[in-house]
């Protein structure tokens, strides 16, 4: 069997979280009436022109710096043109060959080896409306809402080799528009759109093999596993060889194919050229330095941190930082009580495991991060057991009280009491003669079975420190 | 009543503010002008009667509270190129594309007109979407020279200069992309000025070519365009290339400007007189250029080498970027939708050929050829390379000279149908205005003469970027004597 290797390369379109449009005053809100959020520069109507938003620039060189890109000093715009309803202008304002930010990086992590993978460029241009079908109509309508948004467009180099690669540097960038804030990054909704381009060549060949480019993938396992089909593919037909032709394919989340949408022979030609009714976009240092001053924290810087300060173990704080979000709380939370692995061990495990369970996302987490900090204090104080807290923390998930209520209405606070305890113990040891015989015979593994037994009796609130040690003391007697 | 038609803006001023006539009855004799010599002229589209003896009704209440804090062009009539949107006023570019499109904005020029207490006639005929020389190329009917209705009106912005000639109103606002100003108000007989690109808002202008386009005035004398360009000049934030620049008074300037400057020089290019320039035309400029020297100027010849090449250049960038920006109408959203489509494909195809004209439609195959593939770096970029090259001429003429000196057309007004026919020949009546519009300079054109069939001949004053208050002062004595 020949060596093949898959070549992968990806385009990442995100939408950019500013509040109007890139070249107009129109908002850019979703889930409005369609063709309300338009003006007469959305509509492209005769006569007007785009003017920048600057924040849309801020938004660009955030993300340049946090990709280890060069910012141009001088951009062009340029108009691409082709012919479409959703197209107000019958071209799409866009870059061309002076994008704002080039030639950066991100690493990323798979198989526990870290791997550079390069970005070409991230190019500003706005978003087309959207055309949508009516079944049994003879027209289709048009909704301008989303005409103008402002996009990113962050391609990368050819340096993905394997599926999950392409899917770890997806995670990484989707990570790094969230903590910069400037994408809501919901991929359902189309805030964070992926193209993929793939081919396969020999592995010791000098030339990439014919390039097929895939759309429609909404999801990272999409894209994972789009790729995977699409490398099969494509290694099948080399072996048997036949020529793969250029195109582009569109992925079918249902059967897992994907499909020829349409061949390059008619390769679209855009007609480039620089925009006239925009001035070069020119960043100065100043420009750039104040956006530096003020750049949030990135993942990275965040890891380092949880691991530095709160002295967490690396694989909870890649957990904690998989989501900003996530990072906020457990901090936020450690202002009520300090104890880094207790919360962070309660963030990991049973939230994670709920909102999970819940197909939830972790912005609509109902329990707030004070009393996730207040329900480890109890436990660290021994007021109540890691068991009874669990049940505490159901609870506070359905009904969103606070740990201390909850504890207090439902009785549910630990008993330390000696005396209490030592009844306890002495009245489970008297319903269980025989298998005192027995442990007293040496069968010593039946001391689980009388704590288990005591607790019981205790609806689970003596502390199981204190019953443990009085109940060794009192079997050896 | 002396006839309120003939009178210069400064004279209507005179009157308004001494009560001699008011704003109504200035607005009514402009109607009643327009009434009587439209049908012979068709230089209006449409005429805006009811808001302008509403704007006239309340420049008369302005005046009559506080004359003299009012605008100078408070109660004057003015007539507005179609290029320009008003809006709740049809707007059409004289396209059928356009039939019946009513903007929802004004243009930025405008709305200072209207600010400044401007009464506006109406929307004044053209060249479709501003393409042509001769205004034959109007989807609503030719327009017709006052001067003699045998003869083009020059173009593209005819109705505009029509207006001002033929006395339906002192000012009017005109669109100049490669001469569209200058060159008609050299065949009518008028002062017409095209601005620094980027010295007037182009919002609101529908795009022809838009790194070339510029708005500007025509009026009956200079000192009239020197109040206009005041008003409508500025930086607006709804255009990035207008430049944020102070906007000086150039009537204040206008006396002074020009004898501020000893021994002026005024440069000659000689390339403009030798390519194929009409004896007639140049024998009348020369002599004009001659007599100038009675006011101490010194005449310096230089060469602008990169003239011939400008026609090339102009065509090949202004079709490039009027073939993108005319990419808007594919009857989707508004304008003319084919009747006989039967699918979206049909209706970008069918609207598009049903409503563009013939010299539209050979501009964006032109500009889509340019602009493609394979082609791009042949035309486009040799274009662009071309216009560097005519930028620099100017900028290396300007060395040694003040304002150059030039005809504004190779010809005086040809008759209708003698270019329409040969697009090439047509285009080269252009030859004289474009590399002004290349290199982005201010261009104004002032009568000089005229032939011996009595048709007029324009002078073309050229200064250097955002310098048109020395240009507009010396365009006013070189036309005063």
């Amino acid at each position: 069997m020949s060596d093949l290797t898959a070549i992968i390369g990806l385009e990442v379109h995100i939408q950019l979280a500013t509040q109007s449009k890139i070249f107009s005053s129109s908002a850019t809100e979703t889930g409005q009436a369609p063709n309300s959020l338009t003006d007469p520069v959305t509509l492209g109507l005769p006569g007007v022109l785009p003017v920048l938003n600057k924040a849309v620039v801020d938004y660009a060189i955030k993300l340049g710096l946090a990709t280890n890109c060069k910012i141009r000093e001088k951009s062009i715009f340029a108009r691409k043109h082709y012919t479409y309803p959703d197209l107000p202008k019958g071209y799409q304002i866009s870059q061309h060959d002076k994008p704002t930010c080039y030639e950066g990086w991100l690493n990323i992590r798979v198989n526990k080896q870290s791997k550079k993978i390069g970005i070409t460029r991230i190019q500003l241009e706005e978003d087309t409306g959207k055309n949508i079908h009516l079944a049994n109509e003879p027209f289709s309508l048009i909704d301008l809402n989303r005409a103008g948004v402002p996009l990113l467009e962050i391609v990368s180099e050819p340096d993905m080799r394997l599926p999950e690669e392409a899917g770890a540097y997806l995670r990484i960038l989707h990570q790094l528009v969230k903590y910069l804030n400037i994408c809501n990054g919901n991929m359902e909704e189309g805030n964070f759109r992926c193209d993929a381009n793939v081919s396969v060549m020999q592995a010791n060949a000098q030339e990439f093999g014919t390039r097929v480019e895939i759309k429609n993938l909404n999801s990272f396992k999409h894209v994972e596993k789009a790729l995977a089909f699409e490398i099969e593919q494509q290694k099948k037909l080399i072996e048997q060889g036949v020529t793969i032709i250029q195109e582009t394919k569109l992925w079918d989340e249902v059967n897992e194919v994907t499909k020829s949408m349409r061949s390059k022979e008619y390769s679209a030609d855009y007609r480039f050229f620089p925009e006239p009714d925009l001035l070069p976009l020119i960043i100065d240092e100043n420009w750039i330095a104040n956006i530096k001053d003020n750049m949030p924290e990135l993942p990275s810087q965040t890891f380092e941190r949880l691991v530095d300060t709160y002295k967490l173990d690396e694989y909870s704080a890649e957990l904690l930082i998989s989501d900003k979000y996530v990072a906020d709380y457990f901090e936020k939370a450690l202002t009520s009580h300090y104890n880094p692995n207790g919360i962070s061990n309660w963030i990991t495990t049973e939230l994670f495991g709920r909102l999970n369970k819940e197909s939830m996302e972790f912005l609509d987490c109902p329990v707030s991060p004070k009393s996730i900090a207040i329900l480890v204090k109890l436990i660290d104080t021994g007021i109540i057991s890691g068991k009874i807290a669990k049940t505490v923390f159901d609870i506070m998930w359905r009904t969103g009280k606070d740990p201390q209520s909850i504890v207090k209405e439902q009785n549910l606070i630990q008993i330390s009491d000696n005396i209490f305890i030592q009844e306890i113990i002495d009245s489970v040891l008297k319903q269980n003669p025989t298998q005192l015989q027995t442990y007293k015979a040496g069968k010593v593994q039946l001391f689980s079975y009388f704590v288990g037994q005591a607790m019981k009796a205790s609806n689970d609130k003596v502390n199981p420190e204190l019953l443990n040690e009085m109940l060794k003391k009192t079997l050896e007697q | 009543m002396n006839d309120l038609t003939t009178l210069s803006i400064l004279e209507m001023r005179q009157g308004l503010v001494a009560s001699e006539f008011s704003a109504t009855e200035l607005t009514h004799a402009h109607l009643d002008k327009i009434k009587e010599t439209n049908p012979k002229y068709n230089s209006f589209l449409r005429v805006t009667e009811e808001l302008a003896l509403t704007q006239a009704k309340a420049a008369d209440e302005k005046i009559a509270k506080d004359k003299n804090n009012t605008p100078l062009l408070t109660g004057i009539p003015v007539a507005i190129k179609d290029q320009l949107v008003i809006n709740g006023i049809e707007s059409t570019c004289a396209s059928k594309i356009l039939k019946g499109f009513i903007p929802p904005y004004t243009c930025t020029a405008v709305e200072k007109l209207i600010q400044a207490g401007a009464v506006i006639l109406g929307k004044t005929n053209q060249d479709e979407f501003a393409m042509g020389s001769s205004g034959e190329n109007s989807a609503f009917g030719i327009t017709r020279n006052p001067i003699n209705t045998d003869y083009v009106p020059g173009g593209s912005s005819s109705g505009s200069a029509v207006a001002v000639a033929a006395g339906q109103a002192p000012l009017s606002l005109g669109t100049d992309t490669g001469g569209s100003i200058r060159q008609p108000a050299s065949f009518t007989g008028i002062v017409g000025i095209k601005p620094t690109y980027g010295r007037v808002s182009r919002n609101g202008a529908v795009a022809f070519a838009s790194s070339l386009d510029q708005i500007g005035l025509f009026a009956r004398n200079v000192k009239d365009i020197a109040i206009g360009l005041k008003y409508i000049a500025g930086h607006d934030p709804r255009d990035s290339t207008s430049m944020d620049i102070e906007v000086p008074d150039y009537l204040k300037n206008i006396d002074t400007a020009f004898p501020k400057i000893k021994n002026l020089r005024i440069g000659i290019p000689k390339e403009y007189f030798t390519s194929g320039i009409n004896p007639e035309v140049e024998q009348v400029l020369r002599n004009k250029i001659q007599q100038l020297k009675s006011l101490g100027i010194n005449l310096v010849e230089i060469s602008l080498q990169h003239t011939e090449i400008s026609i090339a250049a102009y065509y090949i960038i202004a079709c490039a970027e009027a073939a993108s920006n005319l990419a808007r109408f594919d009857g989707v959203r508004y304008g003319w939708r084919s009747k006989s489509a039967n699918n979206i494909q049909e209706v970008f195809e069918k609207s598009r050929a049903e409503g563009f004209g013939d010299e539209v439609k050979r501009r964006i195959l032109l500009g889509n050829y340019v602009l493609s593939a394979g082609y791009y770096d042949a035309y486009y970029k040799k274009g662009l390379k071309a216009r560097t090259l005519i930028i620099k001429d100017f900028q290396e003429a300007f060395k040694d000279c003040d304002i150059i000196v030039t005809p504004v057309a190779p010809t005086t007004a040809f008759k209708f149908g003698d270019k329409s026919m040969s697009p090439l020949e047509m285009y080269l009546s252009d030859a004289f205005t474009v590399p002004c519009s290349l290199a982005g300079l201010p261009g104004i054109s002032i009568p000089c003469g005229k032939d011996s069939k009595g048709l007029p001949i324009g002078m073309q004053l050229i200064g250097k970027a955002f310098s048109e208050v020395l240009l507009l002062s010396t365009a006013h004595h070189f036309y005063k004597n």
